[in-house]
Protein backbone atom coordinates (compact mmCIF):
# COMPACT_ATOMS: atom_id res chain seq x y z
CA UNK A 1 0.00 0.00 0.00
CA UNK A 2 0.99 3.48 -0.86
CA UNK A 3 -0.35 5.94 1.71
CA UNK A 4 0.07 9.41 0.16
CA UNK A 5 -0.37 12.47 2.58
CA UNK A 6 -1.64 15.85 0.57
CA UNK A 7 -2.14 18.96 2.34
CA UNK A 8 -5.41 19.84 1.04
CA UNK A 9 -8.34 18.36 -1.79
CA UNK A 10 -8.34 21.72 -3.90
CA UNK A 11 -4.19 23.38 -3.89
CA UNK A 12 -3.38 22.79 -7.74
CA UNK A 13 0.02 20.76 -6.72
CA UNK A 14 -2.16 18.09 -4.77
CA UNK A 15 -4.81 18.05 -8.36
CA UNK A 16 -1.80 17.00 -10.18
CA UNK A 17 -0.31 14.79 -7.76
CA UNK A 18 -3.72 12.76 -7.57
CA UNK A 19 -4.04 12.84 -10.71
CA UNK A 20 -0.64 10.96 -11.76
CA UNK A 21 -1.44 8.67 -9.19
CA UNK A 22 -4.82 7.98 -10.82
CA UNK A 23 -3.23 7.55 -14.08
CA UNK A 24 -0.62 5.38 -12.79
CA UNK A 25 -3.37 2.88 -10.99
CA UNK A 26 -2.43 0.05 -13.23
CA UNK A 27 0.97 0.65 -12.75
CA UNK A 28 0.79 -0.01 -9.35
CA UNK A 29 -1.15 -2.95 -9.63
CA UNK A 30 1.02 -4.87 -11.08
CA UNK A 31 2.93 -4.50 -7.87
CA UNK A 32 -0.25 -5.38 -5.59
CA UNK A 33 -0.16 -1.90 -4.60
CA UNK A 34 -2.70 0.71 -4.38
CA UNK A 35 -2.59 4.43 -3.79
CA UNK A 36 -4.65 5.73 -0.87
CA UNK A 37 -4.87 9.32 -0.57
CA UNK A 38 -5.01 10.88 2.41
CA UNK A 39 -5.96 14.65 4.32
CA UNK A 40 -7.18 16.69 6.94
CA UNK A 41 -10.42 17.25 4.43
CA UNK A 42 -13.55 16.19 5.17
CA UNK A 43 -15.31 13.37 2.98
CA UNK A 44 -17.89 15.41 1.39
CA UNK A 45 -14.91 17.48 0.30
CA UNK A 46 -12.97 14.62 -0.90
CA UNK A 47 -16.13 13.29 -2.59
CA UNK A 48 -17.05 16.59 -4.77
CA UNK A 49 -12.90 16.75 -5.32
CA UNK A 50 -12.82 12.52 -6.61
CA UNK A 51 -16.23 13.80 -8.88
CA UNK A 52 -14.83 16.96 -10.53
CA UNK A 53 -10.99 15.36 -10.91
CA UNK A 54 -12.38 12.09 -12.08
CA UNK A 55 -10.45 10.33 -9.51
CA UNK A 56 -10.45 6.38 -8.80
CA UNK A 57 -8.48 6.57 -5.61
CA UNK A 58 -9.39 5.66 -2.16
CA UNK A 59 -9.00 9.37 -0.52
CA UNK A 60 -9.03 8.90 3.14
CA UNK A 61 -10.10 12.05 5.59
CA UNK A 62 -7.69 12.95 8.49
CA UNK A 63 -10.61 15.31 9.68
CA UNK A 64 -11.59 14.04 12.86
CA UNK A 65 -9.80 13.86 15.66
CA UNK A 66 -7.82 16.05 13.04
CA UNK A 67 -4.63 15.15 11.73
CA UNK A 68 -4.65 12.38 14.21
CA UNK A 69 -3.31 9.81 11.81
CA UNK A 70 -0.73 12.64 10.15
CA UNK A 71 0.76 12.71 13.71
CA UNK A 72 1.29 9.13 14.10
CA UNK A 73 3.36 9.26 10.89
CA UNK A 74 4.92 12.35 12.31
CA UNK A 75 4.12 14.52 8.98
CA UNK A 76 1.27 16.64 10.76
CA UNK A 77 1.69 20.52 10.24
CA UNK A 78 1.09 22.11 13.23
CA UNK A 79 1.02 25.63 12.02
CA UNK A 80 -0.80 25.26 9.04
CA UNK A 81 -3.34 22.84 10.09
CA UNK A 82 -2.50 20.49 7.02
CA UNK A 83 0.18 17.63 6.58
CA UNK A 84 3.14 17.21 4.57
CA UNK A 85 3.16 16.12 1.31
CA UNK A 86 5.07 12.88 2.65
CA UNK A 87 4.96 9.37 0.69
CA UNK A 88 4.84 6.02 2.67
CA UNK A 89 5.51 2.45 1.05
CA UNK A 90 3.85 -0.27 3.37
CA UNK A 91 3.99 -3.46 2.88
CA UNK A 92 1.55 -6.51 3.67
CA UNK A 93 2.92 -6.85 7.40
CA UNK A 94 2.06 -3.10 8.30
CA UNK A 95 6.11 -2.28 7.78
CA UNK A 96 6.94 1.19 6.35
CA UNK A 97 9.68 0.05 3.55
CA UNK A 98 9.99 3.16 2.34
CA UNK A 99 9.23 7.06 2.96
CA UNK A 100 9.52 10.65 2.01
CA UNK A 101 8.54 14.31 2.53
CA UNK A 102 8.68 16.40 -0.71
CA UNK A 103 9.05 20.19 -0.21
CA UNK A 104 5.36 21.27 0.38
CA UNK A 105 5.27 22.81 -2.72
CA UNK A 106 6.80 20.23 -4.72
CA UNK A 107 4.50 17.36 -6.46
CA UNK A 108 6.59 14.49 -5.78
CA UNK A 109 5.65 12.30 -8.31
CA UNK A 110 5.72 8.72 -8.75
CA UNK A 111 9.41 7.95 -9.59
CA UNK A 112 10.41 7.10 -5.64
CA UNK A 113 7.52 4.99 -5.17
CA UNK A 114 8.25 3.14 -8.37
CA UNK A 115 11.46 2.13 -7.14
CA UNK A 116 10.65 1.29 -3.69
CA UNK A 117 7.88 -1.08 -5.15
CA UNK A 118 10.57 -2.92 -7.14
CA UNK A 119 12.80 -3.12 -4.81
CA UNK A 120 10.25 -5.06 -2.78
CA UNK A 121 9.40 -7.11 -5.28
CA UNK A 122 13.22 -8.12 -6.72
CA UNK A 123 13.78 -7.98 -10.22
CA UNK A 124 11.46 -10.80 -11.40
CA UNK A 125 8.60 -9.21 -10.35
CA UNK A 126 9.61 -5.90 -11.38
CA UNK A 127 10.73 -6.10 -14.91
CA UNK A 128 7.18 -8.37 -15.67
CA UNK A 129 4.80 -6.60 -18.50
CA UNK A 130 7.30 -3.55 -18.33
CA UNK A 131 7.44 -1.43 -21.67
CA UNK A 132 9.81 -2.76 -24.30
CA UNK B 1 17.83 16.65 -8.24
CA UNK B 2 15.55 15.17 -10.58
CA UNK B 3 17.12 13.72 -14.19
CA UNK B 4 15.90 12.69 -17.09
CA UNK B 5 16.53 9.18 -17.76
CA UNK B 6 15.54 8.87 -21.07
CA UNK B 7 18.25 10.63 -23.13
CA UNK B 8 17.24 12.55 -26.37
CA UNK B 9 16.90 9.88 -28.96
CA UNK B 10 16.33 9.06 -32.36
CA UNK B 11 13.03 8.03 -31.78
CA UNK B 12 12.22 11.75 -30.06
CA UNK B 13 10.42 14.76 -32.15
CA UNK B 14 12.95 16.87 -32.20
CA UNK B 15 13.49 20.82 -33.30
CA UNK B 16 16.81 21.81 -33.85
CA UNK B 17 20.47 20.85 -33.66
CA UNK B 18 21.75 18.01 -32.08
CA UNK B 19 24.68 20.17 -31.54
CA UNK B 20 23.09 22.99 -29.77
CA UNK B 21 24.41 24.22 -26.15
CA UNK B 22 20.72 23.64 -25.05
CA UNK B 23 18.28 20.99 -24.77
CA UNK B 24 14.55 21.61 -23.64
CA UNK B 25 12.67 18.87 -22.96
CA UNK B 26 8.90 19.16 -23.00
CA UNK B 27 6.15 16.86 -21.13
CA UNK B 28 3.13 17.39 -22.59
CA UNK B 29 -0.45 17.09 -22.61
CA UNK B 30 -2.28 18.16 -25.73
CA UNK B 31 -5.32 18.87 -23.89
CA UNK B 32 -4.14 20.23 -20.70
CA UNK B 33 -4.97 23.94 -20.72
CA UNK B 34 -1.36 24.66 -18.75
CA UNK B 35 0.53 23.50 -21.75
CA UNK B 36 -2.15 25.04 -24.26
CA UNK B 37 -0.47 28.38 -22.39
CA UNK B 38 3.20 27.00 -22.53
CA UNK B 39 3.23 26.58 -25.91
CA UNK B 40 3.69 29.90 -27.50
CA UNK B 41 5.93 31.03 -24.60
CA UNK B 42 8.39 27.87 -26.15
CA UNK B 43 7.64 29.27 -29.72
CA UNK B 44 9.37 33.09 -28.32
CA UNK B 45 11.78 31.16 -26.63
CA UNK B 46 12.88 29.19 -29.30
CA UNK B 47 12.61 32.47 -31.64
CA UNK B 48 14.78 34.05 -28.92
CA UNK B 49 17.55 31.67 -28.63
CA UNK B 50 17.53 30.77 -32.19
CA UNK B 51 20.47 27.85 -33.08
CA UNK B 52 21.29 27.86 -29.58
CA UNK B 53 18.28 25.53 -28.84
CA UNK B 54 16.81 22.25 -29.08
CA UNK B 55 13.35 21.30 -28.17
CA UNK B 56 12.09 18.11 -27.24
CA UNK B 57 8.58 17.23 -27.05
CA UNK B 58 7.34 13.63 -25.23
CA UNK B 59 3.76 12.69 -24.85
CA UNK B 60 2.37 12.86 -21.51
CA UNK B 61 -1.71 13.15 -21.82
CA UNK B 62 -3.25 12.71 -18.11
CA UNK B 63 -6.33 10.60 -19.91
CA UNK B 64 -8.53 10.38 -17.01
CA UNK B 65 -8.88 14.23 -16.84
CA UNK B 66 -8.14 15.34 -20.53
CA UNK B 67 -10.79 12.24 -22.49
CA UNK B 68 -8.88 13.36 -25.71
CA UNK B 69 -5.37 13.53 -24.77
CA UNK B 70 -4.50 10.44 -25.77
CA UNK B 71 -5.76 10.18 -29.08
CA UNK B 72 -4.54 13.68 -29.40
CA UNK B 73 -1.15 11.75 -29.00
CA UNK B 74 -2.12 9.29 -31.11
CA UNK B 75 -2.78 11.43 -33.66
CA UNK B 76 0.40 13.11 -33.75
CA UNK B 77 2.30 10.25 -33.57
CA UNK B 78 0.33 8.80 -36.71
CA UNK B 79 1.35 12.12 -38.57
CA UNK B 80 4.70 11.75 -38.12
CA UNK B 81 4.88 8.19 -39.07
CA UNK B 82 3.27 8.55 -42.09
CA UNK B 83 4.41 11.89 -43.55
CA UNK B 84 7.34 12.75 -41.18
CA UNK B 85 9.05 15.89 -39.26
CA UNK B 86 7.58 19.02 -40.50
CA UNK B 87 4.09 17.52 -40.80
CA UNK B 88 4.00 16.46 -36.88
CA UNK B 89 5.20 19.81 -35.84
CA UNK B 90 2.62 20.95 -37.69
CA UNK B 91 0.19 18.76 -36.18
CA UNK B 92 1.26 19.71 -32.62
CA UNK B 93 0.89 23.35 -33.04
CA UNK B 94 -2.34 23.48 -34.86
CA UNK B 95 -3.53 20.68 -31.87
CA UNK B 96 -2.92 22.89 -28.83
CA UNK B 97 -4.44 26.28 -31.15
CA UNK B 98 -7.90 24.13 -31.24
CA UNK B 99 -7.57 22.36 -27.76
CA UNK B 100 -11.56 22.94 -27.94
CA UNK B 101 -11.93 20.84 -30.82
CA UNK B 102 -10.25 17.15 -30.54
CA UNK B 103 -12.52 15.16 -31.41
CA UNK B 104 -11.55 11.88 -33.75
CA UNK B 105 -12.87 13.78 -36.82
CA UNK B 106 -11.13 16.80 -35.44
CA UNK B 107 -7.92 15.15 -35.58
CA UNK B 108 -8.21 14.10 -38.89
CA UNK B 109 -8.97 17.07 -40.21
CA UNK B 110 -6.15 18.64 -38.76
CA UNK B 111 -3.69 15.84 -39.81
CA UNK B 112 -5.05 16.60 -43.38
CA UNK B 113 -4.44 20.76 -42.76
CA UNK B 114 -0.51 19.99 -41.34
CA UNK B 115 0.45 17.72 -44.34
CA UNK B 116 -0.53 14.34 -43.15
CA UNK B 117 -2.88 11.99 -43.93
CA UNK B 118 -6.66 12.10 -41.87
CA UNK B 119 -7.64 8.56 -43.15
CA UNK B 120 -4.36 7.01 -41.60
CA UNK B 121 -4.75 8.79 -38.36
CA UNK B 122 -8.13 7.47 -37.99
CA UNK B 123 -7.24 3.90 -38.66
CA UNK B 124 -4.58 4.37 -36.71
CA UNK B 125 -6.90 5.45 -33.80
CA UNK B 126 -8.90 2.90 -34.67
CA UNK B 127 -6.35 0.20 -34.18
CA UNK B 128 -4.56 1.88 -31.21
CA UNK B 129 -1.13 1.43 -33.25
CA UNK B 130 0.58 4.73 -31.13
CA UNK B 131 -1.04 3.57 -27.63
CA UNK B 132 2.30 2.04 -27.11
CA UNK B 133 4.88 4.64 -28.11
CA UNK B 134 2.45 7.15 -25.86
CA UNK B 135 2.73 4.71 -23.22
CA UNK B 136 6.14 4.85 -23.31
CA UNK B 137 6.53 8.70 -23.63
CA UNK B 138 4.59 8.38 -20.62
CA UNK B 139 6.60 5.87 -18.40
CA UNK B 140 9.87 7.72 -19.33
CA UNK B 141 8.48 10.96 -17.68
CA UNK B 142 6.97 8.85 -14.58
CA UNK B 143 10.48 7.67 -14.30
CA UNK B 144 12.50 11.09 -14.61
CA UNK B 145 10.00 12.44 -12.08
CA UNK B 146 7.62 14.39 -14.19
CA UNK B 147 4.98 15.40 -11.82
CA UNK B 148 2.01 17.32 -13.87
CA UNK B 149 2.17 18.97 -17.22
CA UNK B 150 4.18 20.57 -18.56
CA UNK B 151 6.85 19.58 -16.84
CA UNK B 152 10.18 21.21 -18.40
CA UNK B 153 14.00 19.77 -18.27
CA UNK B 154 16.86 21.51 -18.96
CA UNK B 155 20.33 19.78 -20.57
CA UNK B 156 18.53 17.04 -18.41
CA UNK B 157 17.61 18.21 -15.24
CA UNK B 158 14.20 19.26 -14.19
CA UNK B 159 12.94 22.63 -14.19
CA UNK B 160 11.45 23.27 -11.05
CA UNK B 161 11.03 27.25 -11.43
CA UNK B 162 8.66 29.33 -13.37
CA UNK B 163 8.44 28.59 -16.93
CA UNK B 164 7.36 32.31 -18.18
CA UNK B 165 9.61 33.44 -20.87
CA UNK B 166 11.51 35.07 -19.32
CA UNK B 167 12.66 32.64 -16.81
CA UNK B 168 12.96 29.84 -19.36
CA UNK B 169 14.97 31.63 -21.80
CA UNK B 170 17.15 32.93 -18.31
CA UNK B 171 17.85 28.88 -17.55
CA UNK B 172 18.00 28.13 -20.67
CA UNK B 173 21.21 30.63 -21.45
CA UNK B 174 22.58 29.69 -18.10
CA UNK B 175 22.35 26.50 -19.11
CA UNK B 176 23.75 26.63 -22.46
CA UNK B 177 26.92 28.93 -20.75
CA UNK B 178 28.08 25.83 -18.10
CA UNK B 179 27.80 23.46 -20.92
CA UNK B 180 30.58 21.14 -21.57
CA UNK B 181 31.88 21.87 -25.40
Amino acid sequence: MVLAFYPADWSPVCGDQMALYNELRSEFHRFGAEVIGISVDGTWCHSAFKEARKLHLTLLSDFEPKGKVAKKYGVYRKREGTTERALFVIDGDGIIRWSYVSPVGVNPGADGILEALEQMDGPAAATQGRNP
Amino acid sequence: MTRLIVPVNEHDHVQGDATAPATLVEYGDYECPHCGRAHPIVKRVQHRLGRSLRFVFRNFPLSEIHPHAEHAAEAAESVAAHAGSKPFWAMHDLIFEHQDELGDRELAQLAKTAGGDGKAVLADLETARFRDRVKADFMSGVRSGVNGTPTFFINGVRHDGPWDEESLVAALVLAAETAPA
